[in-house]
Formats: C-alpha cells, structure tokens, sequence
C-alpha cells in the first residue's frame, strides 16, 4: 500500500512518444488530411474558374476553409482506438491529471496534422495565385489557428468518442467555436495582400489559442469522463 | 498495513432496469472476491462502480473508512484494474506497451524488469513483436504481465481468464492467491471455476 507519488512529467512525456510512435506508425493516416487538403484545393480552379485574379481574391478563404476541414476530419480518431481498446479507461484511472495527458495527446495531433497543413498551405497558395506577401502570413496564421482547431476539436472529439456514428455531431458540436479562429486567420491573410495591419488578427489568434489551452484540457477530461459514464 | 473497500446500499439502474439494488460489499487485504452471476446481471458495471468508472449509481464507497470522494487519489494510487479490453495497443509492442503502462504510474521502469514480466507470462520472444499481430491470449498475456510488473495492492479484473489456455488460467491462479496471502486483494469476475481456497469468497449477483 503506497501514497500517490508525482511523476506527472514521466507520464506526459511517455505518453507524448507513444502517440508519435503510434501515430508515425500509421504514415497513411497521418496523410489523410494532406491529401484531403491538396485535393479541395485542386478541384477550385477546376470547378470555378482558372481566372488568376478571381482564386488570387478568394484564396485565403479557400485556404483556411480547406485547412479546417482537413483538421475537423482527422479529429474523429483521436481518441477512438483508445476508447476501442480499453487504454482509455486505463487513462481515466491513472494517478495523474487527466487534463495533462489529454493535452500531450492534443499537442501530438497537432505536431502531425496541424502544423503540416501550415507549412503545405504556401504551396498550394501558388496554386491559387495567392498575391506575394501573404505567404509567411498564411503559414503562420495557420500554425496558430490550427493549435486552437486541434484543442477545441479535441473537446468535441472526446464527447462523441462513445457514439458509433459520432462524426457529424463532432462537426456540428464544434463548427461554431471554430468560426472565430476562421474568420480571422482568413482575415489575417486578407490584411496582409491588401498591406493592412496583421498584427491585430495575429493577436486575436494568439489570444484564442491562450483561451483554448487554459480552458480545454479541463473540458477535454470532463468530456472523456462523460463518455466512459455513458 | 491492511486495506479495506466498502460499498454500502449500491444500487444501479440499466435501461429502466435495476441491476443490483441495496448491495452491501466488503472486501479486505487477503481476500479474494468473486462476483458470479449470469450474464447480463451487472458483473461488469459492479465492478466499474466499484474502480470509481461510473458515476451513474446510489450508495456510498468507502476506502479505508474514508468516502470515496476524499480518499479518490490514494485508492487510484493503489488500484490496478483490467477491463474486458486489455487495454493494449495494437501499434505498438508489447514492451512498449508495458513501458507506457508504467509511465502512466509515474515510473521509467526498465527494459530489463518488463522483458522478465514479459517472460513470466509466457510471451518470451515476443517482446518486440507489434501487438497487432498477436493472438487475444497474447494480448490479454500482456495486460497481465502488469500485474508483476506495478505493485498495487487491489487488483479488480473483469474477465481475466478469458482467451487464456489451460496453462495460463492455473498460473493467474497461483497468482491471484499469492497475491492475497502476501496481504493484497483481488476483485474478480470470471466465468471459469476458480479453484477451492480459504482465501475465496464468493457473491451473487442476478
């Protein structure tokens, strides 16, 4: 018989390398959303127009709407095979906060998904001739944005993780919170092709993932709970 | 150093249906608790009330004398539960597995120490092996090589015998009893029949 004893960083980091390795593991799912992504991107000029001017004056909203789809559609599995293999419940009962190791969990989903899409993003704003300038803003803005998409979207991921067809409802639950981070990431990238100040829409987006981070790893562990009780 | 769970008047109700009503349970260092009953009688959701999984019931647990609520950390700190699901990623190896298992706990363990559970429950030679391509035996011979390998003094383990040869069920028998004779205690739901022992003590459930 012993008392509970730390080792919260051990647990964080262990559980950090297994969802890497776990994840790196599956290389066809970790390019699901890249390809996704790619592809919506491809298929505009196609189906609208291949008129440069036209993509150039919606392509940061084409952008950032294929990004967070992308993101949205990679959340489902965050964590069903835990939830399928009974680790999650292992995870429930551990002798550490579950809030900490849901957001190494987040942060791994970020590392391999969102952080991708904002370094692909440049490349296929060359598609879109997407104006000189907002390059480095789109990148960033999405690096940023898609943090917030991951920790919100985690939230809603965690709710549905018991319901066999949770998927839509993921969407809906979590759409409206990620309307804010849409509006302005894109407008972000907006203000930097015009040459307006980015600074105020980069802040927003910081201050969002402030909220995010402080607020959904407590809503993530209430969330798991909650479907583990169901 | 003994250790006590109490439940007193659990009652739980399932789709308009009550499982188990005015249920008084006590389990106590040396013992081991088997839950019988048919299926569908609430085997498995006693035994998640009873690790604190479910919240959706009446009655009050108790931990050393203390209410659950207060007590919570300390009795996780010495719980080790294995569900149904053996918890075991199908990615990874069975050493790896084990090492986040440990983590979990807040200790590194090492590489050595695992590969001797490993090879205690029989899976020698299979310590790299990614789990996937193990059989269910394999799989739950994995959960079960926790049991050697974190030292918890209450185990509850749902189903424990299941996919397990003959081999296997008479060694997690030996060490079921050993563990309550060296002052730990087991909370278990099986459908094998557990062999005869002082230290056995049987509820009905259904």
């Amino acid at each position: 018989m012993h008392a509970p004893q730390g080792g919260l960083m051990v647990a964080i980091k262990a559980t950090l390398k297994r969802d890497l390795t776990l994840m790196l593991r599956r290389r066809g799912e970790v390019l699901n959303p890249l390809v996704f992504f790619a592809l919506v991107i491809t298929l505009f000029p196609i189906g609208i127009s291949p008129d440069p001017e036209l993509l150039a004056s919606i392509a940061p909203g084409l952008l950032w709407v294929a990004a967070l789809l992308a993101a949205l559609l990679s959340l489902d599995s965050l964590f069903r095979s835990d939830y399928d293999d009974g680790s999650l419940e292992q995870l429930l009962l551990a002798p550490q906060p579950l809030a900490a190791l849901g957001l190494a969990k987040v942060a791994v989903h970020w590392l391999l998904t969102g952080l991708p899409l904002a370094l692909m993003a440049p490349l296929l704003g060359i598609m879109l001739s997407l104006p000189a300038g907002s390059y480095a803003v789109l990148a960033l803005s999405l690096a940023l944005g898609t943090a917030s998409l991951s920790l919100i979207g985690a939230i809603g991921a965690a709710l549905t993780v018991g319901l066999a067809r949770g998927g839509v409802l993921l969407s809906l639950l979590v759409l409206p919170l990620y309307i804010p981070v849409l509006i302005f990431g894109a407008g972000a990238v907006q203000a930097a092709i015009f040459g307006d100040g980015i600074a105020a829409h980069l802040a927003i987006l910081g201050a969002l993932l402030a909220l995010a981070l402080m607020l959904a790893p407590w809503a993530i562990a209430a969330s798991l709970r909650i479907s583990i009780n169901g | 150093m003994s250790l006590c769970l109490q439940a007193r008047q659990l009652a739980c109700e399932r789709d308009d249906r009550w499982l188990f009503e005015g249920l008084d349970l006590d389990i106590q260092s040396g013992e081991i608790v088997r839950i019988e009953g048919p299926n569908g009688s609430g085997k498995t959701t006693l035994l998640k009330i009873l690790s604190g999984q479910l919240t959706d019931y009446r009655g009050e647990l108790y931990w050393n004398g203390e209410p659950m609520r207060q007590a919570r950390e300390h009795f996780l700190a010495n719980l080790l539960y294995l569900g149904h699901a053996p918890g075991v990623k199908a990615g990874l190896s069975p050493l790896e597995n084990l090492a986040w298992y440990q983590a979990l706990s807040g200790e590194k363990g090492s590489e050595p120490v695992r590969e001797a559970a490993l090879a205690a429950v029989g899976l020698a030679g299979f310590e790299d092996v990614p789990a996937g391509q193990l059989s269910a035996g394999q799989q739950r011979r994995v959960a079960l090589a926790r049991l050697t390998l974190t030292q918890r003094a209450l185990w509850v383990l749902d189903e424990p015998f299941t996919a397990i040869d003959r081999q296997g069920v008479a060694a997690l028998e030996a060490q079921l009893v050993a563990h309550a004779q060296s002052g730990g205690c087991v909370l278990v739901t099986t459908h094998h029949a557990l062999t005869e022992s002082p230290v056995l003590r049987r509820i009905q459930l259904g």
